[in-house]
């Protein structure tokens, strides 16, 4: 990548990875919505939906301020392609059965708990405002899905096999999450933000201490998937925008 | 899977200082279960501070036909309501 990335450029290019990651997490989650397993969990994962969908706001409007072009935070989210979003590989992945969802959902929750807790003494006030704010949730979060890959992997053989296959399915996403890129060091440097493989160590070993509970193996993956942050993508994440943008696309500048 | 699940009473503390009182029921497998979709299902629009959850099947409950043995004598005793007290005039909060 560019070596001579302004600390505005990487502060905008973090930003929206940001937004990006709870944006397509919470847009797949709310897939669930009047699907859910029982009603109860049904309420509980479009929760979580709205948290990140929420925390997606944020980031993106911190985004259009930073990039000072004029792009709202609906700009953002409903007018870009595929390969202008900078999510992770992993949360663009199919919602599958509850299993696999809930086993994205944990990946993602133990690095996003991590790195929130991180950014709290981030320079950048607006970064450390929004990680504040959203920390709460994300604690809640990760409580959840930690509770479900317990309850299902240590369950019945059935719920055991799914979460097994959802892990095994899932895991080779996982890598990505921890990588740095030219915009964290330029933003670690200047103590905005913090290098994602400094968080590693702390959400592996809470993904191992849940994985031991939930008496799930740790899959061994030597290759792991990566791209989502230069917006080289799986397959699904150009069907879930086509989805996404449907409406603004059909209807630009509606309101309601 | 939730036909297995049995179903749970939910009380929430408004706000400190108040009583837990009960709001509804929901299905879960375990108390911890329990007191999660309570979070979820019940506390969305900031409804409280604590919950309680307990299994139904813990409440005895007093059975209907026997409302009128158990409350209807109280009817007629209104002597036990305070009202008949005149208080004096320093009282002000009563």
């Amino acid at each position: 990548m560019d070596n001579s990335l302004s600390p505005n450029q990487a502060l905008f290019n973090f930003a929206l990875h940001m937004g990006d990651n709870t944006l397509i997490a919470g847009h797949r989650l709310s897939e669930w919505t009047s699907q859910g397993p029982a009603l109860e969990q049904d309420i509980a994962i479009t929760n979580i939906a709205l948290d990140l969908v929420g925390q997606a706001r944020s980031w993106l409007s911190l985004a259009g301020e930073l990039e000072g072009k004029g792009r709202s935070e609906d700009d953002l989210a409903y007018l870009r392609s595929d390969r202008e979003y900078t999510n992770f590989l992993l949360c663009e992945q199919p919602n599958g059965d509850w299993g696999m969802t809930i086993v994205r959902q944990f990946l993602f929750d133990c690095y996003h708990f991590e790195l929130l807790n991180a950014l709290l003494d981030s320079k950048h006030e607006q970064i450390a405002a929004i990680a504040a704010k959203s920390l709460k949730e994300v604690t809640y979060h990760l409580r959840y899905s930690s509770e479900w890959m317990i309850r299902l992997g240590d369950g019945t053989p059935e719920s055991h096999k799914r979460m097994q296959n959802g892990l095994d399915e899932r895991w080779r996403f996982l890598g990505e999450l921890f990588e740095d890129t030219e915009t964290d060091k330029v933003l670690a440097e200047a103590e905005l933000s913090v290098l994602p493989s400094s968080l590693e160590e702390a959400a592996m070993n809470r993904i191992e201490a849940v994985l031991k509970e939930a008496t799930l193996s740790q899959p061994e993956v030597k290759h792991f998937q990566t791209g989502g942050r230069k917006g080289i993508h799986s397959e699904y994440l150009g069907h879930l925008l086509a989805v996404m943008q449907s409406v603004p696309r059909a209807y630009p500048g509606q309101s309601w | 899977m939730k036909n297995n699940w049995p179903i749970w009473e939910v009380f929430i503390r408004s706000k400190n200082g108040l009583s837990h009182k009960h709001v509804g029921s929901l299905h879960a497998a375990d108390a911890e279960m329990a007191i999660e979709n309570a979070r979820d299902v019940y506390t969305r629009r900031t409804e409280g501070v604590s919950l309680w959850v307990v299994e139904s099947k813990n409440i005895t409950a007093s059975a209907p036909t026997d409302a009128d043995a158990l409350f209807e004598p109280a009817a007629n005793k209104i002597y036990r309501h305070p009202t008949f007290y005149n208080l004096p005039d320093e009282v002000k909060h009563m």
